[in-house]
């Protein structure tokens, strides 16, 4: 066992385990998360999905170790007790059914409109195709992605407005 | 609208109150602790509560009383105790909005706990899409009786009668003067209602008071957003696998090598000196490791060196090799035939005998409040009987009319064979459970949807009586049926009691992949017979499925663990191979189903059990592929074929079923923009051909018409659903959207498993274990556009009060036909065989010349 830290949703954690254990064991059965979940162990289903660096990793198959930035979750998301506007999206498109894979389906689609604030349909389907679901909600998800797109892009046109202002 | 509250994020919370306030009265609910919607593990403990964890006994509540059902609390809220689950359709919510309505109380004043065994009745959890159709009718009468009984108390208070009050948003007032009031809170919280309801079963439970009629509904009708959504999406929700208790422990199985392997050494040393390890568990050939961190039991289990003995004879044949194995083996000649296409058909398991008698003894409306009047009543067969004309005997083939001498006089005759490969549940997670010893009870945390078989499956199995077991249900990855949740939860039992400390079990990808149960593989051969003018006067249907020991739902000796240990059921569940499920006017059918079996029937992957639609999809697939066969035998235009062979009539039973047929494929037709034509359509030279198809289907009440618009690359053999139309009438609609989700994502199962999903084997082991050797839809795969087309109408206009039927299954049993015959309509060519893998297509294209 060693001791490694990291620093999850604004906050730092120490934790003594073995450095090649993978993340998301860290993250749900250390520090208690739920976002991040188990569908795969192999970082095939997108389940165990968190924000590292800006882009969305499989903590399922990476080792706790190897983590040197900060982590964000599902649960950091939402800011000041407010949804993140992805996470508003999803409640208003009722994207999930079961909602066990919508973890990675939402830190997905973040990482994406993070990056690519106008992705085409095109690029929407192909960044998010690795992220799996059995009860098939990809239709409604992929409707709340454009949903979110929206709201992201007024939410700035209208701060461009007040900086003009 | 909104939901304002919501099901109480961690379900321990709700039996840590109960515990305090009720336990102790006989576990009923009378004790009011404010709202439950947004309480915490923690509040609860605050207020004095005491673990989940704490003694039994845990009496079953009773039906009989209206507490067990609704409490009142002081603030004038109240909280909803059901029988039921909710997998992921929402169904949660509408029973929510529908007890709300006869309850006359505001829906955002309300919660609702759902299928844990010590708090709620036995409704027996979810499946065969019977939540509102059955399960919601119980519900209603109690939250009416409730009314009632508040009613009288209100009279009392108030010193006026009954017919001088009125009631809403849980307050009742003097109609003469408002001012006069008095709250259901007032009335009755702190208090138990006391009131013992009538009624032989849980299905039959009523009180006095009639319940409201559809255009007296309030909330039910309305799209109300889903109460579960939002914690599912700021990652607060706790669900199964989220349960955390003191001195867990995690075991991981080690599953054998092949099927029916015999274990003959496990080697403890290979893991002994690993961090965190606990223990080797096993008993016959059932072995499982036991670790303190989640990590170190995988680890252990990949380690553990065991060995194994092949059985004598090969346990399967290859999928490869499956069908001609089917063609050439012996039915099983114990066969009860199954229905159309129904859920539940196996009258092996516990829970479909339960299914099959709640439907024969159990139908919509009949007299249970739902309809005004008798000429409201929907139609009086029991749903199981879609086409009633095509179940007179009880066994062996099914005979309509004169089918030898309709072929004999045919002018045409057209024959096909159908081959759908085992698919498989293959749950988003692996299977998964928590059990807890504590105290010599056992508490299971599970998301399995049959809570209450799997408390009585898991007493017998481990010889602990019943009230000593309570299985408390918790959200997880869809349930469609007989998942191998179950089989997880019976084993963290198991070692529960071994080690004597709460044990989370969870299956790892590969063997939920390869070891959860299986919807059988089907056989269909069929042979048509058209006259002069082209229509289908004579039809043969001969299915054969691969379905011998068909596992019911939680038995103790059909377990997975049960089997490995070496216990069995006296002899192998017979199985069932379904009818086709359609009110078509064939006059002359015969109809046959077989069963088949494997070599071997126990301790291997090869299990089947119920999966969405159990055997739905499969003869649905031949049965609707076939009709389109015979519509372009006739040259005629696939969607007018169908209609021509539906006779409208909404006087008696089946005519009204075939109009409600009508008026459903005629709605998919128009949302779709249908141009009459016969397919193929003529093949165009580019690359990417493109067609459409339709299917049809009437299950139980439900009718569904789905047409898809495919796009065949014919250079790759890659098929693309480029759009799809789903027209659904379930009766009444309790929530449109939910109800527009529900049909939409079982459209794309459909879909899923036409274009993806089978299970692979070799002649000893499934060889599919992951994501990519059992591929599933994805997000490349999803339509541009989905329609989905609520009919909801009743073509009677002296009866538009249907009751609400069933709705989701129903609607994933056409799409494989639909999705065959637009690769038909587009290619010219039939593919007989699903999923329709690129590899497929194109070499059924490269065949044809196309």
């Amino acid at each position: 066992m060693s001791r490694i830290e990291l620093k999850v949703n604004g906050h730092s954690h120490t934790v003594d385990v073995e450095p090649d254990t993978p993340l998301l064991y860290v993250l749900r059965n250390d520090l208690d998360l739920r976002g991040p979940r188990f569908g795969c162990g192999l970082g095939q289903c997108g389940a165990c999905k968190v924000i590292i660096n800006g882009a969305a990793v499989f903590s399922c198959i990476t080792p706790v170790s190897s983590v040197k930035s900060e982590i964000t979750t599902l649960e950091g998301l939402s800011q000041n007790g407010r949804l993140d506007p992805v996470q508003q999206a999803w409640i208003e498109e009722q994207a999930p059914q079961c909602g066990f894979c919508q973890n990675g389906q939402i830190i997905t689609a973040k990482a994406l409109l993070d990056k690519h604030p106008h992705p085409t349909d095109a690029q929407i389907r192909e960044a998010m195709n690795g992220t799996l679901c059995r009860c098939m909600s990809y239709f409604r998800v992929q409707s709340a992605i454009k949903r979110a797109m929206k709201t992201m892009a007024n939410a700035s046109h209208a701060d461009a407005k007040e900086v003009v202002a | 609208m909104s939901s304002a509250s919501s099901i109480p994020k961690h379900i321990e919370d709700v039996l840590v109150t109960h515990r305090r306030g009720f336990l102790k009265n006989a576990g009923l609910l009378a004790v009011s602790f404010g709202f439950l919607g947004a309480g915490t593990a923690e509040q609860a403990a605050a207020q004095g509560g005491v673990p989940a964890g704490s003694p039994g006994p845990y009496r079953d509540p009773d039906f009989h009383q209206v507490d067990s059902w609704i409490v009142i609390h002081e603030d004038n809220t109240a909280t909803f105790y059901v029988g039921t689950t909710d997998p992921g359709q929402g169904t949660g919510t509408c029973f929510r909005q529908l007890m709300s309505d006869e309850l006359d109380i505001a829906f955002d004043k309300t919660t609702c706990i759902m299928g844990s065994t010590d708090i709620t009745v036995d409704q027996v959890g979810s499946g065969g899409s019977f939540a509102i159709e059955r399960n919601s009718w119980p519900m209603r009468r109690v939250a009416a009786e409730a009314r009632r009984v508040l009613l009288e108390m209100g009279s009392q208070h108030l010193g006026a009668p009954v017919n001088q009050l009125e009631v809403g948003n849980a307050v009742i007032t003097l109609k003469a003067d408002p001012a006069k009031r008095v709250t259901y809170g007032e009335l009755i919280a702190g208090k138990k209602f006391n009131v013992t309801l009538s009624g032989n079963n849980v299905y039959a439970v009523s009180g006095k008071a009639r319940t409201k009629s559809n255009p007296e509904l309030k909330y039910a009708g309305q799209s109300i957003q889903r109460d579960d959504i939002p914690a599912k999406v700021d990652g607060s929700l706790k669900w199964a696998v989220d349960v955390k208790l003191p001195g867990m422990v995690h075991a991981r199985n080690v599953k054998p090598p092949f099927a029916c392997a015999k274990l003959t050494g496990i080697d403890e040393s290979s893991v002994r000196s690993l961090p965190g390890f606990i223990k080797v568990v096993s008993k016959g050939n059932y072995v499982a490791v036991v670790c303190e961190r989640e990590e170190q039991a995988i680890r252990a289990a990949r380690q553990l060196k065991t060995s194994w003995e092949k059985p004598a004879v090969a346990p399967f044949p290859s999928s490869e090799d499956l069908f001609n194995y089917m063609r050439g083996a012996t039915p099983v000649s114990e066969v009860t035939p199954g229905g159309p296409g129904q859920s539940e058909p196996h009258p092996s398991s516990q829970s479909a005998v339960e299914g099959d008698s709640e439907l024969r003894n159990h139908r919509p409306g009949d007299g249970r409040g739902a309809a005004p009047s008798e000429k409201h009543l929907p139609p009086s067969k029991p749903p199981a009987v879609a086409n009633p004309q095509m179940r007179d005997p009880e066994s062996g083939p099914i005979v309509v009319g004169n089918p030898d001498a309709a072929f004999s006089g045919a002018a045409k005759i057209i024959e096909a064979e159908y081959e759908i490969p085992f698919q498989g549940h293959t749950a988003f997670a692996g299977a998964h459970a928590l059990a807890d010893p504590s105290n010599g009870q056992m508490t299971v945390y599970t998301n399995d949807m049959k809570s209450y078989s799997m408390r009585r499956g898991i007493a017998t199995f481990l010889g602990m009586p019943h009230d000593s077991v309570r299985v408390i249900w918790m959200m997880g990855p869809q349930g469609f049926g007989r998942s191998a949740a179950e089989d997880a939860a019976f084993e963290a039992a198991w070692i529960a009691r071994e080690i004597g400390r709460p044990v989370r079990m969870q299956w790892m990808r590969e063997e939920e992949t390869a070891w959860d149960t299986k919807g059988p593989a089907f056989l269909v051969k069929m042979r048509g017979a058209l006259d002069n003018g082209g229509t289908l006067v004579a039809y043969d249907f001969h299915a054969r499925s691969c379905d011998h020991n068909h596992v019911g739902y939680n038995e103790p000796n059909s377990v997975l663990i049960a089997q490995l240990m070496g216990t069995r059921t006296a002899k192998p569940a017979a199985g069932s191979a379904a009818m086709p499920s359609d009110m078509y006017a064939v006059p002359n059918r015969k109809m046959v189903g077989e069963v088949v079996g494997l070599p071997i029937l126990w301790q291997t992957p090869l299990r089947t059990g119920n999966l969405r639609d159990p055997n739905g999809p499969q003869p649905t697939f031949a049965a609707e592929s076939f009709i389109d066969e015979a519509a372009a035998a006739a040259k005629a235009d696939p969607l007018e074929f169908r209609l021509k062979m539906l006779k409208a009539d909404t006087h008696d039973d089946s005519g009204f079923r075939r109009a409600r047929s009508i008026a459903v494929l005629k709605a998919a037709g128009e949302a779709y923009g249908w141009d009459s034509r016969p397919s193929p359509k003529p093949i165009s030279q580019g690359d990417v051909l493109a067609g459409r198809g339709i299917a049809y289907s009437f299950r139980g009440e439900t009718v569904v018409a789905q047409i898809a618009e495919v796009e065949v690359n014919r250079q790759t053999g890659h098929v693309w659903a480029k759009r799809l139309v789903c027209a659904h009438d379930c009766g009444f609609v309790v929530n449109p959207a939910g109800l527009r989700h529900t049909a939409e994502c079982a459209t794309l199962h459909g879909l899923s498993r036409a274009l993806h999903e089978e299970v692979r084997f070799d002649t000893d082991k499934v060889t599919s274990r992951d994501w990519f050797s059992y591929p599933t839809l994805r997000h490349v795969d999803i339509p541009e556009r989905i329609d989905i087309v609520l009919v909801n109408g009743d073509p009677n206009p002296e009866r538009p009060d249907l009751p609400p039927y069933g709705a989701g299954e129903a609607a994933l049993k056409p799409m494989l036909a639909a999705i065959g015959n637009a690769i038909y309509d587009a290619t010219g060519v039939r593919i007989r065989r699903v999923p329709f893998r690129s590899d497929r297509v194109l070499a059924a294209l490269k065949a044809a010349g196309v």
